[in-house]
């Protein structure tokens, strides 16, 4: 016998929820208790009074999965919204990468080069290396570490995505 | 301004304010505030169990047959944990029941004290929703809260974790009263459209069918009386799951008896081939279903729940409908009658289920030399029917013996654990309908190797003076188990005998109980004659056939249509594939 895995997508899932202990191992709890997959996961508090979060997953399943995953963060008490951005119309999506880039002469000036065309800014230069950051999509994240790993990047911290809809509407 | 109270005393006044007479629990270092605060009140009985796991099912078969929230109270550490079990039980079988837990010291917590565990932790996945109660002034608040969580909406069971230091502690408290809550918002009413088109179809169906389940009794007896006023103007037939036995009585024209694994052939047949599935209150679990792709083909399918995540979870439904059953059903038949829809002729629909009928799934192999177990369901249940008995039951064969043949008329008095399945369960609840309903019958019809499970609960019944029957299918084996490896693997049976069986009737006599065992099926009425004659509590050991299965059957990864109906069909092995299945 052989278990196939099932055609998936990608969603990126806006969660506003109360600020309190142990609602954001409620919600990764259920993710791992369900099967279900986290891709990426960023939570932040969000309102003046500390009273509410908003945790921003992106998840990836079957359409099937995506629908019970919303219907069962729906149900959880302390949160308060759950919003499909994927599936609810256009929105915009940014992730913050730091990447640190080792390399002295040649090396150290490509990778000044390269930073500047892909517009990241420089947070720490010494001789033989420099902190780069860089906001933009997962896509042109994953472009500039590339190329940054060719001339010598050694390590690289990202935030996950955060995600907010289009418009004017608070969705 | 009130008067400042200790936490404990602001426990025991926020439960009284709720309501609540009775607290099902087991003392222990991290709850000895509350309970000297229960010491010093009268409102409120305590009823000591033997084992914290059956504090939880007890509060579960109190609220089972009183549509009451079940209240537990436990220690910290063990306490918690042994009860976890318990809570998870009530959590798949949606059972409103909040439980409070004992927690070491707050400035203690998270250095491994003693008796330290990480309740919140613990139950976060095995419970609706859970708190760690941080200071006295929360405490009340918290406890209102958690009763409107546990009883609204899909219920379930809530933790309340509460350590010593805020037991001790002072605070003002007040009656919050009603409960609005910013984010918790369940659904109550279905919306009227849909409820409209759900109608329309059901109206036009040929071949109609109604799958109700627990979600009916969890909504109380306004929704089997609207649910049997539906099948009465509809004529459709109806059949229930395992949870929702009793919502329509067994001896009405329309019942096909329970669907699903045990199910009647009839039943599986009607759902398979219906135009018009109405699913109410139930969840489309696999015991119900079997083979997904094989489930009711060419039906459209409608779907009640007030549980949103359940609408589509397994089955595609084409018309979901969330919101409280009794509240819907009520709504349904409002539009029915007022959009005068009549009664359809379904004569065709209803002569081919009278085929099925006749395939007469539910009969069993008579036996003058022993007891056939499902005769011994049928005579109990001749016995006491008229006494509308509450009857409980422990996991396996004997559980589906009784779903099969003991014949529900009215909604709360079948208590079972059926999501989680545990054996044990029958005991404990049993003791908890007793508590709840002082003047039933109550007997927990169960295996001789569940009942071992909590059979420290005799002293319980013992204790508070409970009439309770244990009525025990004794085959000395695992049943359920055995018969799965006679199925799937050419009957070995690993570890399914229950060797070095007690003297059940010592055992019984030991606890201060009747003890009564029957062999012979000659004497089996006089047997239950002479339990039921007695004024106290009785554990009935009857030796059944031993070799005895459970038919008919859909065995797991089989449709509906594939049923065996009686063991010369059971084969020997099973491929991987249907081995893997549960």
């Amino acid at each position: 016998m052989y278990i196939t895995p099932p055609e998936t997508e990608r969603h990126t899932l806006s969660i506003t929820v109360t600020n309190e202990s142990g609602v954001l191992a409620k919600i990764a709890g259920m993710f791992s208790a369900r099967g279900y997959n986290i891709e990426s996961l960023t939570v932040a508090d969000i309102s003046p009074d500390d009273e509410v979060s908003r945790i921003t997953i992106v998840t990836s399943g079957t359409p099937h999965v995506i629908e019970q995953i919303v219907a069962q963060l729906d149900r959880m008490v302390l949160v308060h919204r759950v919003n499909d951005l994927t599936a609810n119309g256009p929105h915009v999506e940014r992730e913050l990468a730091l990447i640190k880039v080792a390399g002295t002469g040649v090396r150290h000036d490509e990778a000044r080069k390269l930073a500047e065309i892909h517009h990241a800014h420089t947070l720490d230069v010494t001789p033989s290396s420099y902190v780069f950051e860089l906001t933009g999509s997962s896509e042109e994240i994953e472009t500039f570490i590339a190329l940054m790993s060719e001339i010598g990047a050694v390590e690289v911290a990202r935030t996950g995505i955060v995600a907010i809809s289009r418009g004017k509407a608070a969705a | 301004m009130t008067t400042e109270l200790p936490g404990a005393d602001i426990l025991i006044q926020a439960l009284i304010d709720l309501g609540v007479d009775t607290i099902f629990g087991y003392p222990g270092g991290a709850v000895l505030p509350i309970y000297d605060a229960l010491f010093k009140q009268d409102k409120i009985k305590h009823i000591l169990v033997r084992h914290e796991q059956a504090a939880a099912h007890a509060a579960e078969g109190y609220a089972r047959s009183t549509g009451k929230p079940g209240v537990v109270l436990v220690t910290s550490g063990p306490g918690a944990t042994n009860a976890v079990t318990g809570i998870t039980d009530a959590l798949m079988d949606s059972i409103p029941m909040v439980v409070i837990t004992g927690q070491v010291p707050s400035p203690l917590i998270g250095t491994d004290a003693f008796q330290e565990a990480d309740t919140v932790g613990i139950t976060r996945h095995c419970t609706k929703h859970n708190y760690l109660v941080k200071s006295p002034d929360k405490l009340g608040a918290i406890i209102h809260e958690a009763f409107h969580i546990a009883t609204t909406g899909r219920p379930g069971p809530v933790v309340i974790d509460i350590p010593k230091d805020v037991q001790v502690a002072s605070a003002h408290y007040t009656n919050p009263g009603k409960i609005t809550h910013p984010t918790y918002k369940p659904a109550f009413a279905g919306d009227p459209d849909l409820i409209a088109q759900a109608m329309a179809i059901f109206a036009q169906a040929k071949r109609p069918i109604i799958y109700s389940g627990g979600g009916i009794i969890n909504s109380g007896p306004h929704a089997s009386a609207a649910l049997r006023e539906l099948v009465a103007l509809s004529g459709a037939p109806i059949t229930s799951t395992l949870m929702g036995l009793g919502a329509y009585p067994a001896s009405g024209p329309n019942w096909l008896h329970m669907l699903g694994m045990h199910g009647s052939y009839e039943a599986n047949f009607a759902m398979n081939e219906c135009d018009v599935m109405l699913c109410l209150g139930a969840r489309f679990d696999d015991r119900v279903t079997g083979r997904l792709d094989a489930f009711s083909p060419n039906s459209t399918k409608i779907h009640v729940d007030i549980d949103r995540s359940s609408i589509n979870k397994i089955v595609r439904v084409d018309l979901g409908i969330v919101g409280d059953c009794g509240s819907v059903i009520e709504d349904m038949v409002a539009v029915w009658k007022a959009e005068g829809y009549a009664k359809a002729d379904l004569t065709e629909w209803w002569t081919k289920i009278e085929g099925w009928r006749a395939r007469k799934s539910l009969n069993y192999a008579k036996s003058a030399n022993e007891i056939m177990p499902q005769h011994a369901i049928r005579a109990l249940w001749q016995q006491t029917n008229e006494r509308n008995p509450v009857i409980t039951t422990e996991v396996g064969q004997h559980q589906m013996w009784a779903a099969q043949h003991f014949g529900f008329e009215d909604a709360n008095k079948w208590l079972t654990s059926g999501g989680l399945g545990t054996m044990g369960y029958g005991l404990p609840a049993a003791i908890g309908a007793q508590i709840g309903n002082p003047d039933a019958l109550v007997i927990d019809i169960a295996g001789e190797a569940s009942i071992q499970m909590n059979i420290q609960e005799l002293g319980t019944a013992t204790q508070y003076r409970l009439p309770v029957k244990i009525f025990i299918l004794n085959n000395e084996y695992m049943g359920m188990v055995r018969q799965w490896q006679e199925l799937t693997y050419s009957s070995r049976y690993s570890e399914s005998y229950s060797d070095s069986l007690p003297d059940f009737v010592k055992l019984a006599e030991a606890y201060g109980w009747k003890g009564i065992r029957c062999s012979d099926p000659a004497k089996l009425d006089d047997a239950i004659a002479e339990m039921l004659a007695y004024d106290g509590p009785v554990l009935f050991d009857c030796l059944v056939a031993k070799q005895t299965n459970c038919f008919p059957m859909i065995p797991s990864g089989a449709a509906h249509t594939e049923m065996l109906l009686e063991s010369a069909q059971v084969s020997g092995t099973m491929d991987d594939e249907a081995k893997a299945l549960v």
